[in-house]
């Protein structure tokens, strides 16, 4: 008699640290596949598709201009004002819709959720690389202003710091999945937890420099802007593409110290929770 | 020794009733208290059995409770039982959408489940994007689905409509690609729950048959949950009978069967008026043919309807006892009536007397009987209105093909041939 082969055990209990990165990777699929029906039911029925995501920051930025920029008088470090916007905008939106999107996957997919098993980072990982498809299309419009400045007015001058913006988003991605994914393990259970997002989320804009240049903030509130790892972010990608501004290479090293942690933190307890969230939900 | 697919181990399942959230956190702080002190979960040790009919004492109940069982490889295993007796719960422990509270499963393969089939389809996009989706959630690999692509929109039967949203489908169309995409999995082991409730009769019929294929030809592993005896009788070669979320009967499909149609005889089969009055009747039970109380029969069992009743002197020649049984749609089954000067009594006017409604008649439905003693469109001395009540299951017979079509109130045998 052979010993009886088992290719896996469901416990009660598993190990904090039982991720399953290569169950994951075998899921890969799954994720292109989400990230596409995200990109299909936007579009699905509008006439004027990804238009739509030029509005908003065009909007944004001009009501920006006109209210801390002429009615506020803040400093942009001399940067032409619609640039340093829209940069601000820009980076911002896609955290916050990563962020918001995240900390609601358990609610968002509990009828998928409930039927049929696949590992659950899938969700959340999906929410971050759909994100990027909309900020490509934001970004390309930062870009058309920025040549505009650079070549045009010649009013700004971008440096060789531009090259590290793909970090720059693989650290905001890194740093809303892990909040978000803490934030959607605690409101499975504890719906109140929704409400203080939505409003922690506003409060977080105005403690990272999306509408001032940190060289603005008086010394005594400036340790705020350094716990925030956004911070080092925004500062960075500002002093490349606008060559202006204060930068701190080593804030940003700091800013991926914390991001690395909250990540790790973040997988933990969305693994922890994912396994039992149905009965909470 | 053949090689097992799945072995569960002490498998409870803890739910609490009531509001979650209210009071959720203090459970929790006192949990992780117990925790920390290394203690046990003091919530574990509550909780009552899952019956939903009585109100319990706690908030916590067992939805299941220390389960064991051993699922050999290439079986196809019905899991049945009542309402709530622990069957979906199980399922979803086993496709792992939610964990044990204690014990654990032991898997040997991939285990692909079909729960509900079109969870995970988008409405918006159309039938080609959505087996890749559905697919995938399932977890194949793109080039496995394009692989099978073919073969899945030729099951479904949906090909004309395969580069239309799914909004566009009829619910039909929807269950018969959600169905394909789901039975060409490659899967070791498939876990099917109740799948089979929507789609016209010749879907049903596919279905099973792929599922048969699955267990039987190609040797793997079927869990199957379902309220279609027929089906389950069809299917399966073992069974699992649940009740209260403890294992009543594991084995033989067959008599798992026959386990869960003699048990779960509830209150309805037997009235009884404790005050025995004059002319009214007092007692009522349905049995089987060896007098034990029944809810639940065979197509082809006898069925035995119990009467005790008082009647003076003066009525006896002039009133007949009646009774008429009823379907669930209202429908008057038959009425017999019998003159009670036909029968034996005792000195105090007191009838017993029995009924036998022969076997292979009534369809598989619910029946309710009204019960009464009366003069022939004249009076009536006692009535009482669907007193009780009793099943014909679907098993064994051909029935289940029909369901859901008015297949009429008896069977009659009628005799065809050619001329």
């Amino acid at each position: 008699m052979s010993e009886q082969q088992w290719t896996e055990e469901i416990k009660s209990h598993d190990s904090l640290f039982s991720i399953n990165i290569k169950e994951v990777w075998s899921y890969r699929d799954l994720l292109m596949m989400l990230v596409k029906k995200e990109y299909i039911t936007f579009y699905k029925q509008t006439i004027l598709g990804p238009i739509w995501f030029f509005v908003q920051p065009i909007l944004t930025t001009l009501i920006y201009v006109l209210l801390f920029g002429q009615i506020a008088k803040l400093s942009t470090d001399g940067s032409p004002q619609i640039a340093f916007y829209l940069s601000g905008i820009t980076l911002w939106n896609y955290f916050s819709e990563c962020l918001t999107k995240t900390s609601s996957v358990f609610k968002d997919n509990a009828a998928v959720m409930g039927k049929v098993y696949f590992p659950r980072l899938i969700m959340p990982l999906s929410i971050v690389v759909s994100g990027l498809m909309k900020f490509a299309i934001q970004f390309g419009l930062f870009i058309s202003v920025i040549l505009y400045f650079t070549l045009v007015k010649e009013s700004i001058n971008p440096n060789a710091w531009v090259l590290i913006t793909p970090l720059l988003l693989l650290l905001m991605a890194s740093f809303s999945l892990g909040m978000g994914m803490i934030f959607s393990a605690l409101t499975t259970k504890y719906k109140d937890l929704v409400f203080l997002l939505t409003f922690g989320i506003q409060l977080l804009m105005y403690a990272t420099p999306v509408v001032y240049s940190i060289a603005s903030i008086p010394e005594k509130y400036k340790w705020i802007l350094i716990a925030n790892p956004l911070t080092g972010i925004f500062e960075c990608f500002r002093y490349g593409f606008l060559g202006s501004g204060s930068f701190d290479p080593s804030s940003l090293i700091m800013s991926a110290g914390i991001i690395t942690i909250i990540l790790i933190i973040g997988v933990v307890i969305f693994n922890k929770v994912e396994k039992s969230f149905m009965d909470t939900v | 020794m053949k090689n097992l697919a799945i072995k569960a181990e002490n498998i409870s399942k803890q739910y609490r009733l009531g509001e979650v959230g209210t009071g959720t956190l203090s459970h929790d702080l006192n949990r992780f208290w117990h925790k920390l002190r290394g203690n046990e979960d003091p919530y574990l040790k509550i909780g009552e059995s899952n019956d939903r009919s009585k109100k319990g004492t706690s908030d916590y109940v067992w939805s299941l409770r220390e389960i064991n069982f051993e699922i050999i490889q290439g079986d196809a295993v019905g899991i049945i039982g009542r309402n709530g007796a622990g069957k979906s719960t199980l399922l979803k422990l086993l496709s792992k959408v939610t964990k044990p509270t204690t014990g654990s499963f032991k898997v040997n393969g991939r285990i692909a489940s079909l729960l509900e089939v079109g969870t995970g389809f988008n409405p918006e996009m159309t039938g080609r994007e959505n087996i890749y989706l559905n697919g995938a959630i399932l977890g194949m690999r793109r080039h496995e689905i394009t692989r099978k692509f073919d073969e899945i929109v030729d099951f479904s039967g949906v090909e004309r409509y395969i580069d239309t949203p799914v909004k566009r489908y009829s619910s039909g169309m929807y269950v018969r690609l959600a169905f394909a995409v789901a039975a060409h999995l490659e899967s070791e082991i498939l876990i099917v729950d109740e799948v089979l409730a929507v789609g016209d009769s010749e879907f049903q019929k596919k279905c099973l048959g792929k599922m048969g294929d699955v267990s039987r030809g190609e040797g793997r592993t079927v869990l199957f949950v379902s309220h279609n005896l027929a089906a389950v009788q069809t299917l399966c070669n073992k069974g699992i009978m649940l009740e209260n979320g403890l294992i009543k009967y594991q084995g033989d499909a067959k008599r798992a069967l026959d386990f869960y149609i003699s048990s779960g005889n509830s209150s309805s089969n037997s009235y009884n008026d404790a005050n025995k009055k004059i002319n009214t009747i007092s007692k009522i039970q349905i049995v089987d043919s060896n007098y034990n109380l029944r809810n639940n029969f065979n197509f082809n069992e006898t069925i035995k309807f119990l009467f005790d009743f008082n009647l003076s002197s003066e009525y006896i020649d002039k009133v007949e006892f009646g009774l008429q049984v009823i379907d669930q749609k209202e429908r008057v089954v038959f009425s017999n009536n019998k003159k009670t000067s036909s029968f034996l009594r005792d000195l105090n006017n007191d009838f017993s007397i029995e009924c036998i409604v022969p076997k292979s008649v009534l369809v598989p439905n619910s029946y309710k009987v009204t019960v009464a003693l009366h003069i022939p469109n004249v009076a009536y001395i006692s009535h009482l209105d669907e007193v009780v009540t009793f099943n014909i299951e679907e098993t064994g017979t051909d029935f289940y093909q029909y369901s859901g079509s008015d297949y009429g109130c008896v069977f009659l045998e009628c005799k065809w041939g050619n001329r």
